[in-house]
């Protein structure tokens, strides 16, 4: 009774808090984002007197397993459905964003213009799909890999609900208009300052789990997944230092001016692709695809290897987004060389992840969660090569502010970052919810191909878009004036943006697939269909030779 | 001392101690599981994720 009565007070300080900012505030956009607090609150209020048993209704609703596994997986079995969930609204964002670039007349101002649309597109399918299922998933493979129950339950819940809340207030901002126009880094101070907070929990509970392990050795994926919280929490302090101008407001100014804040800013926005879009995925990488494949990883020392090369090298790489800037030249030059060195580990990683299916390459015909894997390594392999390349000063005069940097990162990002998040998807669910097996593996497939395809579509159409807006804005005519204006490079790319809205639909309809398949999984339903492999079996020849007596 | 020379102080550091520092611990690291008789316990290592096949169900 005392913890409610206390939990009630700190639900109704809040409340209060949150109300007195929406009345006080200095601008529209702080007001709504406090009244989404004061509602969060008051929802946590009614949750916490009730007296109806709303946990016991939630179990019920998400068909949460009676018989529990030892291992504290609420969080995770959440964090699959908050996965699924955004990675449809980040979709649905950039298939319409897409579509605005080809037809303008869809940008509905002022809310729904490209300019608003495009971070909640970038955010809501980095930060939202990507971190709720980068949350998930370290919660699930540090409890198998520590043989351990998450260390503080009820803060893990916190990280959970405050990172949604995170994303709520984000994505809001941007429609109305509240940002600090960083890239990636969207988000005004007072959000800063929330993710802070569950950030420091989150790695409150990870290094708590590590630290109760019943394993004498932190398995690999775990160093990976330990990096990324810790490099992260470095990253968004440092990048968001701001003062704001009023304390119920939502602007604030930068601490840094000039060529200092361009390269705090891409030092951070470079070590998000490092950092948050790599090194925590190849953690997913490190557990699943063995546990899919059922063989360890190909070469332990290999992965070692692996990760602290990574480590010592990404964190250079991002005054490559600056060449040809006001940044000092040995700066650009330091990128560009980490970035070209980075190929290799890289690379190392990938022949790590891949060679693993030694010996059981015929998974890749039979099992779609495989075929999903060894597709996201091969675009793992493929972005980590167009990278080095494109941060080739040479290079780089011709693609970059093109749409080639916009295939590139979509080659990473739908093939490396979303195939093998589907692919932990689809290897969790059944396990989370103790279910035989999916819905459909058949639906996998089509999954898998509708992906592909899509990503083929998209990635094709950017580069030949990017190619051939480089080459435009940098034709000079026989009298020295250039050849194209702005206006004309636009015309000649409708089609192509046509081509990437085409990849983008297929990219979505594939996701649709695994929601339906998801969401019937944790119902208990499962598809009548033939199995993915069936060996041909010929009863006439399933016999032995019977000797004939010679006649 | 001026706000340059700190600057040049902080920068000789790196570009030569600081940078040397860095490459030996990035060698150690990378050198320690290729140790001998590291073997047997790189070979546990992997096969840490199998041990507990059910999920501890």
């Amino acid at each position: 009774m005392d913890t409610v009565v206390s939990r009630a007070g700190l639900w109704l300080a809040l409340l209060l808090l949150a109300f007195a900012g929406a009345a006080l505030a200095h601008d529209g956009g702080f007001a709504v984002h406090m009244g989404i607090v004061a509602f969060a609150a008051l929802v946590g209020l009614w949750w916490t007197v009730g007296s109806a048993d709303y946990a016991g209704i939630a179990q019920g609703i998400l068909r949460t397993p009676t018989d529990p596994s030892r291992y504290d997986d609420d969080p995770v079995r959440w964090g699959m459905i908050a996965t699924v969930f955004w990675a449809v609204i980040g979709l649905v964002a950039g298939l319409l964003i897409a579509l605005q670039l080809a037809y303008p007349l869809l940008n509905l101002e002022p809310w729904f213009n490209f300019g608003r649309l495009r971070p909640l597109h970038t955010s809501g399918v980095i930060f939202a799909f990507g971190g709720n299922v980068l949350i998930a998933t370290s919660f699930y493979v540090v409890q198998r890999t520590c043989r351990a129950r998450l260390a503080f339950p009820g803060l893990a819940r916190f990280v959970f609900w405050g990172y949604q809340m995170f994303i709520v207030l984000a994505a809001s901002g941007y429609l109305l208009g509240v940002t600090q126009s960083r890239e990636y880094a969207e988000p005004e101070w007072y959000v800063d300052l929330w993710l802070t907070i569950v950030w420091v929990a989150y790695l409150v509970v990870f290094v708590g789990t590590l630290a109760r392990r019943a394993e004498p050795h932190i398995y690999v994926a775990n160093w990976f997944y330990l990096s990324f919280i810790l490099t992260i929490a470095m990253l968004h302090i440092v990048n968001n230092l701001a003062v704001p101008v009023s304390i119920v407001g939502s602007q604030s100014y930068p601490v840094f001016a000039g060529v200092q804040d361009a390269l705090t800013q891409w030092w951070y926005g470079h070590n998000a692709v490092a950092f948050f879009l790599t090194v925590p995925f190849l953690a997913m990488m490190y557990y699943f695809v063995p546990k899919q494949a059922e063989r360890p990883i190909y070469s332990y020392r290999l992965s070692i290897l692996h990760f602290w090369s990574i480590i010592f090298l990404y964190i250079w790489a991002g005054p490559h987004h600056l060449l040809y800037t006001a940044l000092p030249d040995w700066a650009q030059t330091l990128g560009v060389v980490f970035s070209i060195m980075l190929w290799m580990p890289s690379w190392g990683g990938m022949i790590n992840g891949l060679m693993t299916l030694n010996g059981a390459w015929d998974k890749v015909r039979t099992d779609p969660i495989i075929r999903l894997m060894v597709m996201a390594l091969a675009f793992y392999g493929m972005a980590t090569f167009e990278g080095p390349m494109l941060s080739i000063k040479a290079v780089n005069s011709l693609s970059h502010y093109t749409d080639w940097t916009v295939g590139h990162v979509h080659a990473g990002a739908l093939g490396w970052n979303g195939m093998i998040s589907f692919a932990a998807v689809y290897y969790l669910v059944p396990r989370l919810w103790q279910r035989e097996r999916l819905y459909s593996l058949r639906w996998v497939n089509w999954h898998f191909w509708l992906a592909t395809v899509g990503i083929v579509f998209y990635a094709a159409a950017m580069w030949v878009a990017g190619v051939m807006q480089g080459l435009m804005w940098r034709e000079y005519g026989p009298d020295g004036y250039l050849v194209n204006s702005f206006v004309e490079t636009v015309v000649a790319l409708h089609p192509l943006y046509l081509l990437r809205a085409v990849g983008g639909s297929l990219y979505l309809i594939g996701a649709l697939f695994m929601v339906a398949n998801v969401w019937l999984t944790i119902l208990g339903k499962q598809r009548v269909e033939a199995p993915m492999n069936e060996a041909a079996h010929d009863p006439a020849a399933d016999r032995p030779i019977v000797a004939v007596p010679a006649e | 001392m001026s706000e340059h020379s700190t600057y040049d102080m902080l920068r000789h550091i790196a570009d030569s101690w600081g940078l040397l520092a860095m490459v030996i611990v990035f060698l150690v690291l990378i050198a320690w599981p290729f140790r001998p008789g590291a073997h047997d316990h790189n070979d546990n290592a992997a096969n840490v994720i199998f041990k507990d096949e059910n999920d501890g169900d």
